[in-house]
């Protein structure tokens, strides 16, 4: 074993746990994507600027920034910013807000206002902890009567309440 | 001038008092008072929810409902630290140090009436500013050529996303991520599609109102879901008759009222130094004047009205530069000034000018909620109390279903809801990588704007880079740029050693 290397298998470790890593890496990504894509839409000249000159720009700034911020993760000793996911994720938790709206598209595509509303805040509210059937359902209720109150007699948003349009 | 000033003011009343005026102002005044005092929606996520539900009336009466909602927040903040220790908001979080202490003491009463009236002095002078201060700014800005206009957003986008709290990198990243979103869409220029991935939906670019309750709503859900504790009310039974303030408090709380206000002020005057850096610089300095710092924390009613004095005056005088030059400060400021060009209306120096209804008429509703707020805050406190005991399991459901139909109306298009659950997701990953999305608004508003600008200033100076700094006043904004890079550099190498003062949990985001 040379203690050489197993310093920087050490540092690469350490590397990998650090939060700033991940952060300066999805900047980085980000400007990779936009320098990349920004001159297929034409550079032009200082001049005569074309719709490519800015994204490229502000591409490659993104890359600089996120090599910086990737960069300054050396500095943090090991055990610090390492906490990427909660101490306590809660991926069901966050899977119900995420089809909540989803909910909301996809029955307002099909059955109208009504029923998008109230499947959008029933599997919402699912997503807590403690909830129960019972509870989100009444919870929905209320919210649907509210809200289509509110959105489709007082501010007249043209949605249909009901409707069928087929599967 | 100060003759043209009062009867610009004059008018601007004439506006904020018709009826329908007043009725968009109050109830701007009200939502925002009632979500400053809920945990987990900010004034952003309000905003934003309201934004799509102004689009059917007058732009006057939008924007006095939407900035009344933005500063009735930060009254209902003030309750939520003072009573329960919470800071919802970041600009009241240092006002938990010694709000709480008094209240634990039975004192919350008075600290609450006294900050009511801290609150309504600092605001006060916060609107005088703008009054007198943004025709000046103005006639300064109608001068300017199109380098100038770059090199002030330059500093503007530099001073938003790095005084702001956390990394200054990362926030730089994220304006510059903001100017990116903000390209999206067909070039004005030319016509070219841009990122849009062959998605026809997306030719008109990413939707103000789907990136704000993407980055505000969905992705601040995901945050705080399961993490909110019910709250301990404890101590707040507040009694109308306890918020009267004695005779010797009030001779407490006048010097550093004043000396909050100016500190709030001053702040509000540096692009970029939002209220929460105001309330932290009022804190520390009433503190380094204290002849007893030691007794800090402990419940002072000095580390009350300062911070919130500062607070209140700085709000109002962000409207300065958002109103006068188009530049926003912060985020919110960004929201309102989108809410704005959404109606139709041009920001820039020549706004006051050609829409003196909206500029006036805004800084006359300023004066007509702040009044209202006084007046709603001390009789509504238990109320407000009692809506803090709503848990969340209820409060996030219905939230979204407000993001839904809101995002939805606002262009009758599905397709937007799916956006903004895709730009929730991408705002929770940042959250979670240490960044705050904030500055994102602040670049995507400001995004397209400087990009025409730069065209121009490079067409006319033949594609010549040095044009930045060979015009003076350009000049002076880039070495105020520099000097803030370097500023920054500089701590950066001392380290976090001069911190002015911890701040409780301030990274619990707004």
């Amino acid at each position: 074993m040379r203690p050489a290397r197993s310093f920087t298998a050490e540092l690469v470790r350490n590397l990998l746990r650090k939060r700033d890593f991940y952060a300066g890496g999805l900047i980085i990504l980000l400007g990779l994507v936009m320098a990349l894509k920004g001159p297929t839409y034409r550079l032009g000249t200082l001049m005569h600027m074309g719709p490519g000159f800015l994204p490229t720009a502000l591409g490659v700034i993104l890359i600089f920034l996120g090599i910086l911020i990737a960069g300054a993760a050396f500095g943090v000793p090991p055990g610090e910013d390492e906490d990427i996911l909660p101490a306590h994720p809660e991926w069901l938790g966050w899977a119900c807000i995420l089809a909540g709206p989803l909910c909301f598209i996809l029955f307002d595509s099909y059955f109208g206002l009504i029923p998008a509303t109230f499947t959008c805040v029933f599997v919402s509210a699912l997503g807590d902890r403690n909830a129960t059937l019972r509870a989100a359902a009444t919870l929905a209720a209320v919210v649907t009567v509210f809200g289509v109150g509110l959105f489709s007699y007082l501010l007249q948003v043209p949605m249909p309440l009901l409707t069928w349009r087929g599967l | 001038m100060i003759a043209t000033a009062l009867t610009d003011l004059w008018y601007g009343f004439g506006v904020a008092v018709q009826p329908h005026n007043i009725m968009w102002c109050f109830i701007g005044v009200l939502v925002g008072n009632m979500v400053g005092v809920l945990p987990g929606m900010g004034p952003l996520a309000t905003i934003s929810i309201l934004l799509p539900l102004t689009f059917g009336i007058k732009p006057v009466g939008a924007i006095l409902m939407l900035a009344g909602v933005m500063y009735g927040a930060q009254y209902g903040g003030a309750i939520c630290s003072i009573l329960l220790n919470l800071p919802c908001h970041p600009p009241h979080a240092v006002t938990c140090l010694d709000g709480y202490p008094m209240t634990k003491q039975g004192r919350g009463g008075v600290a609450l009436g006294l900050t009511v009236m801290a609150s309504f002095v600092g605001a006060s002078w916060g609107i005088t500013e703008m009054i007198f201060l943004s025709p000046i700014l103005v006639r300064v800005a109608l001068e300017f050529g199109p380098a100038e206009i770059c090199s002030l957003m330059l500093l503007g986008l530099l001073a938003g996303s790095t005084l702001a709290r956390g990394s200054p990198l990362k926030g730089v990243a994220m304006t510059v991520l903001g100017l990116m979103l903000g390209i999206v869409g067909t070039d004005l220029e030319t016509g070219a599609e841009r990122f849009t991935f062959g998605m026809t939906h997306l030719d008109d670019g990413i939707e103000l109102v789907a990136l704000a309750l993407g980055l505000f709503g969905i992705a601040e859900f995901m945050n705080s879901i399961n993490q909110v504790t019910s709250v301990n009310t404890k101590y707040a039974n507040v009694r109308l008759r306890d918020m009267r303030p004695t005779k010797d408090d009030v001779k407490q709380a006048i010097a550093p009222m004043f000396r909050g206000t100016l500190v709030g002020s001053l702040c509000a005057l540096i692009p970029g130094t939002g209220p929460t850096i105001a309330s932290f610089v009022a804190y520390a300095t009433e503190k380094k004047i204290s002849r007893h710092p030691e007794k800090f924390g402990t419940g002072l009613i000095e580390g009350v009205i300062a911070p919130e004095a500062s607070t209140h005056s700085s709000v109002q005088g962000d409207f300065i530069p958002t109103m006068s030059l188009g530049i926003p400060g912060d985020a919110v400021m960004a929201l309102l000034l989108g809410a704005l060009m959404i109606q139709g209306i041009v920001p820039g120096p020549q706004l006051i000018k050609e829409h003196p209804d909206i500029f006036w008429g805004l800084v006359a509703s300023f004066w007509i909620g702040n009044i209202m707020l006084v007046l709603l805050n001390v009789p509504l406190i238990g109320i407000w109390v009692k809506l803090l005991t709503i848990p969340y399991k209820y409060l996030y459901p219905s939230a979204l279903f407000f993001v839904s139909i809101g995002v939805y109306a606002a262009n009758n298009d599905m397709f937007q809801v799916g956006e903004t659950v895709v730009i929730g997701i991408l705002g929770y990953v940042l959250l979670r990588l240490g960044f705050h999305p904030a500055p994102i608004l602040l670049g995507f508003v400001l995004g397209p704007r400087f990009e025409e600008n730069f065209r121009r200033a490079m067409l006319i100076s033949r594609g010549d880079i040095g044009v930045f700094v060979e015009r003076p006043i350009s000049a002076v904004f880039i070495g105020l740029c520099v000097l803030l890079i370097a500023l920054q550099i500089y701590v950066r190498l001392r380290g976090p050693k001069n911190a002015i003062v911890t701040p409780p949990a301030l990274e619990s985001a707004e």
